[in-house]
């Protein structure tokens, strides 16, 4: 860790408590938006159409968190005015709940896709792939959701890093996709539900890598989102 | 699985917090030793003032140690820092107010347009008309809302007629933002108005002998939000025509009013910067923690 934070330091007591009720609520809905995606993997990979609906009915439990830690956060804006680190700490959590809060839509579309699959029995040596893919995703979420415990630059770093590996990963199940459904057009359909899942996955991997991009800016108070890798490496440097 | 996890986080969380509060005491240990330098960039790229290696005394103890920084033309500098770091004797240095002290003594050079403002040559009297003060209290004369402004500007023969002095008072009540609520009493005692309406009367009265830096020594304090809003309000219009520098207690007003931000500990200046920087990204330790309300 380059800079302490030291959430517990105020001479206000109950700001304290407050922050670190805001940080352990942001972790909160990070498992249960990690819980999300395990069971939508799950769900497609096993054509477990139970979980599957389980998957695509529970979102509203990551939108209701959503809005429970945007109220808090407004109100230590308005209450306490934070400054400096506490301000970016605020910052941060509010755009890291909107990027949690896609990954749990993109988890409800992972069920609802594993539904309407399951249903229209396909069954693909894709699948390999989407669960290779799947366990990649749902391990960059996890360090992702790991480094902001540990408000840790460097592991941050390495798990925006990794998201390039996910999407190349992306790019070549879609060119498999492709080259079936030229070859057999009546694929099309299951083929085009096949790469909505991997978009969907692609999409919860630049999420979790936003989130790491806050974490930089929380700890460090760079700004590393939109700038090209040379640029980066001197920024971090 | 997943629930384990939420408590495997929260466990990561709080013993990286224990571990924040050991490193925490040696970094504030080996910061305290580090204030000796500045940090940031304390000189202004067009100064009006220049403070270099100021040393302040009162008897034996020192008050300030070792400041450097310049006051930009067209700026407003916020001195900032908690009670006693010396931003107050910094300010007063500047107009020399503290030649009032029979035992305080300032070391260094300071300069208002490169003239050393402690040279033997510099009236004060002279210096104080041009580099104003307003205090934390609202201190008008027992004389009427006229009289008060129009005392400076008497003082220092700035008028020549009725007409003239006329004319001084009432722009310097007008730039002041007070003229409108005053203009049907200007005979009666500036002690009649009310807080707010009394600072601007001095800030007017500051004004009249048309100084080139006004030096606020937290100047709205003493009044509520509206009044504050409106010396605020003003402050940002003097700055057009004069430096400012304003000590004050609020972090809120510091950051509403200032371009750049200077913060002081125990009579050191430890970090000054553009006020967007300070305010979310202070550099050293002991801005963060005085910022943001941690025991440092």
């Amino acid at each position: 860790m380059d800079k302490d934070l030291h959430l517990a330091h105020h001479i206000s007591r109950r700001f304290n408590a407050e922050l670190e009720e805001l940080r352990s609520d942001v972790l909160a809905m990070g498992g249960l938006v990690e819980k999300q995606l395990a069971d939508g993997l799950v769900a497609l990979t096993t054509s477990d159409t139970e979980i599957a609906e389980q998957v695509a009915t529970s979102d509203y439990k990551v939108n209701s968190m959503e809005v429970a830690i945007d109220e808090k956060c407004n109100q230590i804006l308005a209450r306490r005015q934070p400054a400096a680190s506490d301000l970016r700490l605020v910052v941060t959590i509010i755009k890291t709940i909107t990027d949690l809060e896609r990954i749990g839509d993109e988890a409800e579309k992972l069920g609802q896709l594993a539904v309407q699959i399951t249903d229209a029995n396909v069954s693909y040596s894709q699948f390999v792939e989407i669960r290779h893919l799947g366990d990649h995703v749902k391990s960059m979420l996890h360090d992702c959701l790991d480094a902001f415990a540990r408000m840790d630059v460097a592991d941050a770093m390495r798990t925006i890093e990794a998201d390039k590996k996910i999407n190349e990963e992306f790019e070549s199940i879609m060119r498999q996709l492709i080259t079936r459904m030229m070859e057999d057009p009546r694929e099309i359909k299951n083929a085009l539900r096949v790469s909505w899942c991997a978009r969907a996955l692609e999409r919860i991997g630049d999420h979790s890598s936003n989130i790491c991009e806050y974490i930089v800016y929380l700890v460090e108070g760079k700004n590393i989102r939109h700038i090209s890798d040379v640029k980066l490496s001197q920024e971090m440097a | 699985m997943v629930e384990t996890d939420i408590n495997m986080r929260t466990e990561l969380m709080e013993s990286t917090q224990v571990q924040s509060v050991d490193r925490s005491d040696t970094k504030v240990a080996d910061m305290k030793q580090q204030v000796n330098a500045t940090i940031g960039e304390p000189f202004a790229k067009d100064p009006k003032m220049q403070a270099r290696q100021v040393n302040v005394y009162y008897g034996n103890k020192q008050a300030i140690f070792n400041v450097s920084l310049d006051l930009g033309k067209n700026e407003v500098v916020a001195l900032i820092g908690p009670s006693g770091c010396g931003k107050s004797t910094f300010l007063r240095c500047m107009n020399r107010m503290n030649d009032t002290i029979p035992i305080c003594r300032v070391e260094g050079n300071i300069t208002l347009d490169s003239e050393d403002i402690y040279a033997d040559a510099m009236d004060p009297v002279l210096l104080r008309a041009r580099v104003g003060m307003v205090f934390q209290k609202p201190n008008p004369f027992p004389k009427s809302i006229y009289d008060n402004v129009a005392y400076g500007a008497r003082l220092h023969g700035l008028a020549f007629n009725k007409a003239e002095l006329d004319e001084i008072v009432i722009t310097s009540l007008q730039k002041a933002g007070l003229f409108d609520e005053v203009k049907d009493r200007l005979h009666e005692p500036g002690t009649g108005l009310s807080g707010g309406q009394q600072q601007r009367l001095c800030i007017a009265r500051t004004i009249a002998v048309s100084p080139e830096v006004i030096l606020m020594d937290e100047p709205a304090s003493a009044l509520d939000p509206i009044a504050t809003a409106i010396i605020e309000e003003l402050i940002d219009e003097l700055r057009q025509n004069y430096t400012i520098a304003i000590v004050t207690h609020s972090m809120q007003q510091a950051a509403r009013v200032s371009q750049r931000t200077a913060y002081f500990h125990l009579g050191k200046l430890v970090e000054i910067g553009e006020t967007n920087q300070i305010f979310t990204n202070p550099k050293h330790e002991l801005t963060e923690n005085y910022i943001t309300g941690r025991f440092g």
